[in-house]
């Protein structure tokens, strides 16, 4: 009796070690099943869906990116099968907690469902861990908000929608400079923060190029973030004119905050990675008055994309979208763009599609939310125009 | 009675290689077979890696007695000094020759950090070890994210301020870039040389767990001054382990870092020691084969769990507790051993099955 029990026991531990593979079969099973019924029920013109996997962290520390970008994802996905009246794109979403090695991980598992095309991951760091992968299969990637670098240096198959953070460091300082806006400079960044560090290197560079004088560069780390009166005070001290926060919005509202309580009302210039300031709850908006920003998107833009994407955001998902998730919705339609131009399709491998995609990409011009006129030189990076906003009012006013 | 302890030693010992060479063998077979998923293949080196680590802190903790939440510090340092070696040599030198080298220099240098924080550390006991390990894993975390290195024709720059204050020539070389780590790196990392490591560290563990040296280890544990009231040299046997287990976690740091393409120091910050502790302490203390199989498992677990979508880690926490008090809950072992009592023979075998798979 003892060893029946105990074979079974066995028996039901190898299997659940099996179900690992076997999952990934079944549901690729399912879905191809599915595709075939719509092929078979539908009209002549459905073809084989495109299997788009998106890769993100929802849980942790950094979940409210991975969110908006999943969120943005399933939003242009669902428009786009709807208004094409077919299923053009199949879609699958995994999470990586912010982490290279789940994130490989994830890549993995989107792989075992026959994953053609990658949107994402969301974040630097496993970004960086799965390209390599994925140019090793020759897997497409086009990452929303990946934005270091060394991303696109990975291979020519790693594209990005985001400015890289060079580019943003040098935009920041050249419309610095450029616009007179000041010559005493003092910087407060994440040291512990790939974009952030990543951001402020380049700053400095083009800044000394342009004669603009560095005064306070202060930094703090994810460890010890909570107070950053510190950092703000030095700045008063060394008496800079302007502060260019390269940081995320949960800590700049921190230093416009302790900023306000002594005083000290310099110029505040941020990134993109500042958007979404005014929508955190309980932060009295009114400090961030003046506050100018260089961000390819703003929810309060007037043009009728952004105003029907917000809607239809806001109306999904109950939050304004950030900047994250405006990237996302322009990376699944820039893949749809290369779809409509009949470029790709979901007959061929995944190998096939990147190659296809490469080309398409570095010949398409690209109308999106975060920039009109995109194009995509053969690194893989970005060519759009930064708009600089200036916070009026509580609204994002163009800046020039 | 004492070779009946030898032997009933080499023969669990035994068992513990056997397990790990028929996990090799089933999963290459697998993969020649094609039977494997990405997803499961992907998972292989950093299982390897998680099973060294969690074999090596269990001489600490479980061996020793001593608390140690650093663990991952140890693997950080052995990562960075293994990978810098990597990235330096791969081009000019074949590739094994290469490898080599970037594990005995990770092994040696987190072998060095842990000589350098045992001799002050092994001074305290119990929770004063455990916190001042825990601090110098966040010492080691802080220092590699603030770090730049750097060459160029006048020789190596480093600074802890930002890459543009090493003051490279423009030919230089950024090696280290602070926050983003060691990018692009060239996966080196098999399967196979991810087992190799797992049977050199149970090779060296195992037998120092059973030796002379062992026996002291141990006796320190059980009781610190009747140890020393036998003559035994308190200090160099806890450094002796400590330093044994340093190496180890070094050398799996670097198995870790070349299977990806980029190496941060973020990743090596508490939650990844807590992780190790719980292998450890969910495979048992001073249980060599039950961290083995432990880190296995949980470091499978979360993927096999990805269909429950957000609801993952919280399941997986609930298996953790629920294995925890299976394995560790007095009440449920005396109530699995008054079940099993009179059938120890078949008891092994199922262990032996339960273990297999």
């Amino acid at each position: 009796m003892k060893k029946f029990v105990s074979a079974a026991l066995a028996a039901s531990m190898v299997l659940s070690l099996a179900a690992c593979g076997a999952t990934a079969t079944a549901s690729s099973t399912t879905s191809e099943a599915a595709s075939t019924a719509t092929t078979e029920g539908g009209d002549a013109a459905v073809g084989t869906p495109i299997k788009l996997g998106g890769i993100g962290p929802t849980t942790g520390g950094a979940a409210v990116y991975g969110n908006a970008v999943k969120n943005a994802e399933e939003l242009a996905v669902k428009e786009i099968n709807e208004s094409a009246g077919e299923t053009v794109f199949e879609w699958q979403f995994q999470d990586d907690e912010h982490d290279a090695e789940k994130s490989v991980n994830a890549y993995n598992t989107l792989k075992d469902w026959g994953v053609q095309a990658l949107v994402g991951p969301t974040t630097t760091t496993p970004t960086l861990a799965v390209a390599a992968e994925a140019a090793n299969d020759n897997l497409f990637v086009l990452t929303p908000s990946a934005s270091a670098q060394a991303v696109i240096e990975t291979g020519d198959n790693v594209f990005q929608i985001c400015f890289t953070d060079p580019n943003q460091g040098v935009a920041s300082a050249d419309y610095i400079a450029d616009n007179g806006l000041a010559t005493k400079i003092g910087v407060i960044y994440d040291s512990s923060d790939a974009y952030s560090s990543g951001i402020y290197d380049k700053f400095k560079a083009e800044a000394d190029v342009k004669g603009l004088e560095i005064v306070a560069a202060e930094a703090f780390t994810a460890d010890n973030k909570s107070d950053l009166s510190t950092q703000v005070g030095k700045c008063q001290a060394a008496g800079a004119e302007l502060v260019f926060l390269p940081i995320y919005y949960q800590e700049a509202s921190q230093i416009l905050i302790a900023a306000n309580k002594t005083g000290y009302a310099p110029v505040f210039f941020g990134c993109d990675g500042m958007d979404g300031i005014l929508s955190i709850e309980g932060f009295d908006t009114s400090l961030a008055e003046g506050l100018m920003l260089l961000t390819p998107f703003s929810a309060d833009a007037s043009d009728e994309k952004t105003q029907h994407f917000v809607e239809a955001y806001k109306a999904a998902y109950g939050d304004t979208p950030n900047q994250f998730a405006a990237d996302a919705y322009d990376c699944v339609y820039a893949i749809y763009d290369a779809y409509v131009a009949g470029v790709i399709n979901g007959d061929m491998t995944a190998s096939e599609m990147c190659d296809a995609l490469k080309g398409a990409f570095t010949s398409m011009t690209f109308d999106g939310l975060t920039g009109t006129g995109m194009t995509w030189d053969e690194t893989g990076a970005v060519s759009k125009a930064p708009k600089a906003v200036v916070i009026k009012d509580g609204v994002y006013v163009l800046a020039e | 009675m004492s070779l009946k302890t030898m032997k009933k030693s080499t023969r669990s010992n035994l068992i513990t290689f056997g397990i790990v060479i028929a996990f090799y063998l089933i999963v290459s077979l697998m993969s020649v077979m094609g039977m494997m998923t990405s997803s499961f293949a992907g998972q292989l080196v950093p299982i390897c890696a998680y099973v060294v680590l969690a074999v090596s802190l269990n001489l600490t903790v479980g061996i020793l007695g001593e608390l140690s939440l650093g663990h991952a510090g140890f693997m950080s340092v052995g990562a960075f000094a293994g990978t810098l070696v990597y990235t330096l040599t791969f081009e000019n030198t074949p590739l094994p020759v290469s490898i080599l080298l970037s594990f005995l220099v990770g092994g040696a240098v987190a072998g060095i950090f842990g000589l350098l924080i045992g001799i002050p550390v092994l001074r305290l006991q119990g929770d004063y070890l455990a916190i001042v390990t825990l601090a110098f894993g966040e010492i080691i975390k802080n220092f590699m994210n603030a770090l730049y290195l750097g060459y160029d024709s006048t020789g190596v720059h480093f600074s802890l301020k930002d890459s543009a204050s090493m003051g490279l020539a423009p030919d230089g070389v950024v090696l280290i870039n602070g926050a983003m780590g060691i990018t692009g790196i060239k996966k080196a990392s098999t399967f196979t040389m991810g087992i190799i490591l797992i049977l050199l560290t149970l090779v060296v563990i195992l037998n120092l767990v059973n030796s002379r040296a062992g026996r002291a280890i141990t006796a320190i544990r059980d009781n610190e001054i009747a140890a020393q009231s036998v003559g035994i040299n308190i200090t160099n046997y806890k450094l002796m382990a400590f330093i044994v287990s340093a190496v180890f976690a070094g050398m799996a740091g670097v198995l870790y870092a070349l299977n990806f393409s980029s190496l941060v120091a973020k990743k090596f910050d508490y939650n990844t020691s807590i992780l190790i502790l719980v292998f450890v302490v969910l495979g048992g203390m001073g249980n060599i084969r039950g961290s083995v199989i432990a880190a296995a498992l949980l470091t499978v677990l979360p993927e096999l769990l990805r269909s429950m979508k957000d609801y993952r880690m919280l399941i997986y926490a609930i298996v953790l507790i629920v294995m925890m008090i299976f394995n560790q809950s007095p009440q449920i072992v005396s109530w699995r051993k008054k079940i099993t009592a009179g059938f120890k023979a078949k008891r092994a075998a199922k262990k032996e099955k339960k273990e297999a798979a």
